[in-house]
């Protein structure tokens, strides 16, 4: 063990008998802390798997009439255009790399060297934020929807789309898409027949959990319930991830021998990476 | 500050030296890379078929089967779990894989018990 921790009088668990059952020890060789942060990331990966199988179930029976994400989430920041899915991919990647910002931080705890983990620890966070700030962005373009809109029928749950050609993403002024009746697909309704459903219909914008003019109210149920609540988590992280920074600026783990504190936040850090790895699977690209 | 006896620091064995840092840091690099490259494939492959009828299921297939491996990147390496005990990754990972197992057989079993729940679904969610 390197001289900077030997003033410490805690025991640690080499200075315990061979035999690991015992008593006395951990036979798992790992502190309490840190179990229990395992246990309670395995319970909190058991709500998330519910929440994502009941997506997936909703997904596959409502297979024909579901928005595709492709066609949603469209926008990027400083740019007009439509790039499918390229702003999703990139906050992916920028959680990723705050995940390993974060291992970076953990793996400098364990030499002990407090201003790299300083220096990493604010660079996880701020990825953090980043990540939290591209949510609420793309929640915003859900909420505010297209500019063109669309028709909520008189029965106040039936969504008529402008048609949008998939390829040039031109909005179509006169033809809509209307969810066929026995839920097998799309109908186009065009001219008189469009302009009777249309005067008895409310122009809507956006989504909201009573309707969603991209098509079945449930996409955009599911979409704020599942994204918002991982970006709580990612919220919530940040916030533990700045107070385990106090604690390092502080001295405190410096003066405790270890850096234990910065691993057991990694580990919740390093989870709330891991469902978002699952979310932006299930929710984005399949 | 007082220091508790009857807790057992195991963070005190984990120290490591710069050189064995340098190493570990590597391996991290190595992983970032292999996430990233199989976020991109999955991006590009959605771009390029989402809406190819005939690819769909190997579509479907494919993504779960990367989001699995990047999964357990993630578990192993960045949340240190390969590190642990073999009795200690059992306890976190087999609940989990027993769960999972049981949510995909609740789906796919009572499914058969949507021509009940469909109509319900649809009143309540207004589709």
């Amino acid at each position: 063990m390197s001289s900077h921790v030997a003033h410490h009088t805690a025991p640690s668990h080499s200075d315990h008998g061979a035999n690991p059952w015992g008593g006395g020890t951990s036979p798992f060789k790992i502190s309490y802390g840190k179990m229990m942060m395992w246990f309670f990331l395995l319970s909190d990966a058991f709500t998330f798997s519910g929440l994502l199988t009941a997506y997936g179930y909703m997904r596959h029976k409502y297979d024909d009439i579901w928005p595709t994400a492709g066609d949603v989430f469209t926008h990027f920041p400083f740019y007009n255009g439509h790039i499918e899915l390229a702003y999703v991919a990139l906050m992916t990647f920028i959680l990723i790399a705050s995940s390993v910002t974060m291992v970076l931080a953990v793996e400098a705890g364990h030499r002990m060297a407090k201003k790299k983990v300083q220096f990493w620890l604010v660079l996880t966070i701020l990825g953090g934020l980043i990540f939290v700030g591209s949510q609420a962005w793309e929640w915003y373009h859900f909420i505010h929807g297209t500019p063109q809109g669309a028709y909520l029928l008189e029965d106040g749950v039936t969504v008529m789309r402008h048609k949008v050609d998939p390829q040039t993403h031109v909005v179509s002024e006169d033809v809509f898409l209307v969810p066929a009746k026995d839920k097998s697909g799309f109908i186009e309704v065009s001219g008189a027949e469009a302009a009777a459903m249309k005067a008895t219909a409310t122009h809507i914008h956006g989504a909201n959990l009573k309707h969603n003019e991209y098509g079945v109210p449930l996409f955009a149920n599911f979409f704020f319930f599942i994204t918002g609540f991982h970006g709580f988590h990612v919220f919530s992280g940040v916030v533990i991830n700045f107070l385990i920074f106090l604690g390092v600026v502080d001295g405190t783990y410096q003066k405790r021998g270890h850096y234990e504190m910065v691993e057991k936040t990694g580990l919740y850090w390093h989870f709330v990476d891991l469902v978002w790895v699952f979310v932006f699977t299930f929710f984005y690209l399949i | 500050m007082d220091v508790r006896d009857d807790v057992y620091e195991y963070s005190l064995d984990n120290h490591h030296s710069e050189a064995e840092g340098k190493k570990i840091r590597g391996l991290f690099i190595k992983v970032l890379l292999a996430l990233s490259l199989l976020t991109i494939v999955e991006v590009a492959m959605g771009m390029a078929w989402s809406r190819d009828e005939s690819m769909r299921a190997i579509l479907k297939y494919s993504f779960i089967i990367m989001t699995l491996v990047k999964a357990a990147g993630i578990t192993w390496y960045f949340m240190h779990m390969g590190d642990e005990k073999r009795g200690f990754q059992l306890s976190v990972i087999l609940p989990f894989f027993i769960l999972i197992g049981y949510l995909i057989f609740i789906a796919l079993t009572e499914a058969t018990y949507n021509g009940t729940l469909r109509p319900v679904v649809e009143n309540y969610f207004g589709l």
